[in-house]
């Protein structure tokens, strides 16, 4: 059963709704994707390399199946809704947006987002649309090797010499306050949770998840400095780093629209 | 009553088609790696669930065009439609002993189908004592397990995580 014909895609008032809130989660996969992409051929060892690919590859991948049903509820494909959107019709966290940085800054967000990420597919698994609740359970079970990847390294230099620690510090502090923004609600988000589509509203899911990273993150003598969240990004209003990211990944689409290979 | 045999009869041929479909990437069909999960005709018309074991796989693509073009082949078919379904997902225990052995003849190291979860056993000298090496391999299902006894480094098939 797609998403357009199950009894709350079938809604109209909600079918604009659910589908704004499926692009966020879409921008968010295909933006941190392709961040992660940019480590193939340059992470720390041929082991991270391989890593860092394939996680971009799965990322890539789970964006395509939210933009397909974005795209059921709204209209368009995949493609068009990955390449053919002006930077202010991004909904991704400015967290995802940001460039890679150092390897601890990008084992940090890679924590923080991975899990948020998992607090809100835990969310949508519990709610009652099952094309979706299906599609969120299969992607934690794919997930999990994120999780486990991510916290491991961050584990690893955490423990590792004052100067590491001292970077991932630094890292964290730079990360934390886009890293909350996350959660910012979408525009339709008082609509998709009063629909009983997901379990959980955003600001109870933010605080189910900075209970978890903390624990984590208190572990390893790590600080969280800035409690305020930032712009995150939810509303279009996005960073410079986005305009540069996109414009890189859609020279090609936009040099030929529509082709086909 | 007619209608029924014919069907069914159909159905079968379908399914042998099925059997010689295989992943691009692995020497093992679409039916031994478990990923059909029905198969209905009606008048022609087939329809095909598929359940790709992970979701972000690029073969799916060239599996369902696959799968498309053969059973379309067969004289009774009208169309055929490949649908993707998570509705029921995959799991290790969807895959068969015969696929499961296919693998392991072509080296990879290949999970227990049911728990409790055994040590990686490396394909080439039979040893358990192996190292993961990491997580992510060269496809989405697959890890590197290292064997420290024929020092050979191992693929692993690796399901979605259950956990």
């Amino acid at each position: 059963m797609s998403l357009a014909q199950s009894p709350l895609g079938r809604r109209d008032d909600l079918r604009a709704a659910f589908g704004g809130y499926l692009l966020a989660l879409a921008d968010d996969e295909l933006v941190l994707g392709h961040r992660h992409s940019e480590w193939t051929g340059f992470a720390p060892d041929i082991e991270s390399d391989v890593a860092l690919s394939s996680v971009a590859q799965e990322e890539i991948g789970h964006a395509r199946l939210f933009y397909e049903r974005a795209g059921d509820l709204l209209g368009g494909t995949p493609d068009d809704l990955a390449y053919g959107r002006a930077p202010d019709g991004f909904r991704n966290a400015v967290l995802v947006e940001r460039p890679n940085g150092d390897w601890g800054f990008t084992i940090v967000r890679m924590f923080l987002y991975d899990r948020a990420d998992a607090v809100r597919l835990d969310a949508l698994a519990g709610g009652p649309v099952e094309p979706l609740a299906d599609l969120a359970k299969t992607l934690r079970r794919e997930e999990k090797y994120h999780l486990l990847y991510g916290e491991q390294w961050l584990r690893r230099l955490a423990g590792a010499s004052d100067e590491a620690h001292a970077r991932i510090q630094g890292a964290l502090d730079a990360a934390w306050p886009e890293a909350v923004g996350v959660f910012e609600p979408v525009e339709e988000e008082r609509t998709v949770v009063e629909s009983g589509i997901m379990t959980l509203d955003a600001a109870a899911q933010a605080e189910r998840w900075r209970r978890e990273v903390t624990a984590v993150l208190e572990e390893l003598g790590l600080r969280v400095t800035e409690e305020r969240g930032g712009p995150g990004g939810r509303s279009g209003t996005h960073s410079e780093d986005l305009t540069v990211l996109l414009g890189d990944m859609t020279e090609v689409w936009r040099a030929e629209p529509g082709a086909t290979w | 009553m007619e209608m029924i045999r014919t069907e069914t009869a159909l159905e079968s041929r379908i399914w042998d088609v099925l059997h010689t479909v295989e992943d691009p990437e692995l020497p093992i069909s679409v039916t031994d790696l478990g990923m059909i999960d029905a198969v209905d005709v009606a008048d022609g018309h087939v329809r095909i669930t598929l359940v790709p074991t992970f979701s972000a796989c690029p073969a799916i693509e060239v599996m369902r065009e696959d799968i498309r073009r053969r059973v379309r082949e067969l004289p009774e078919v009208q169309d055929v439609q490949v649908d993707l379904s998570f509705a029921r997902p995959w799991t290790i225990a969807r895959m068969s002993e015969r696929g499961r052995q296919r693998l392991v003849a072509h080296g990879m190291a290949v999970p227990a189908a049911r728990p409790p979860a055994r040590p990686v056993a490396c394909p080439f000298c039979g040893s358990t004592n192996t190292t993961l090496e990491n997580s992510f391999g060269p496809t989405l299902c697959r890890a590197i397990y290292y064997c420290n006894d024929c020092r050979n480094p191992i693929e692993q098939f690796k399901p979605p995580h259950d956990s």
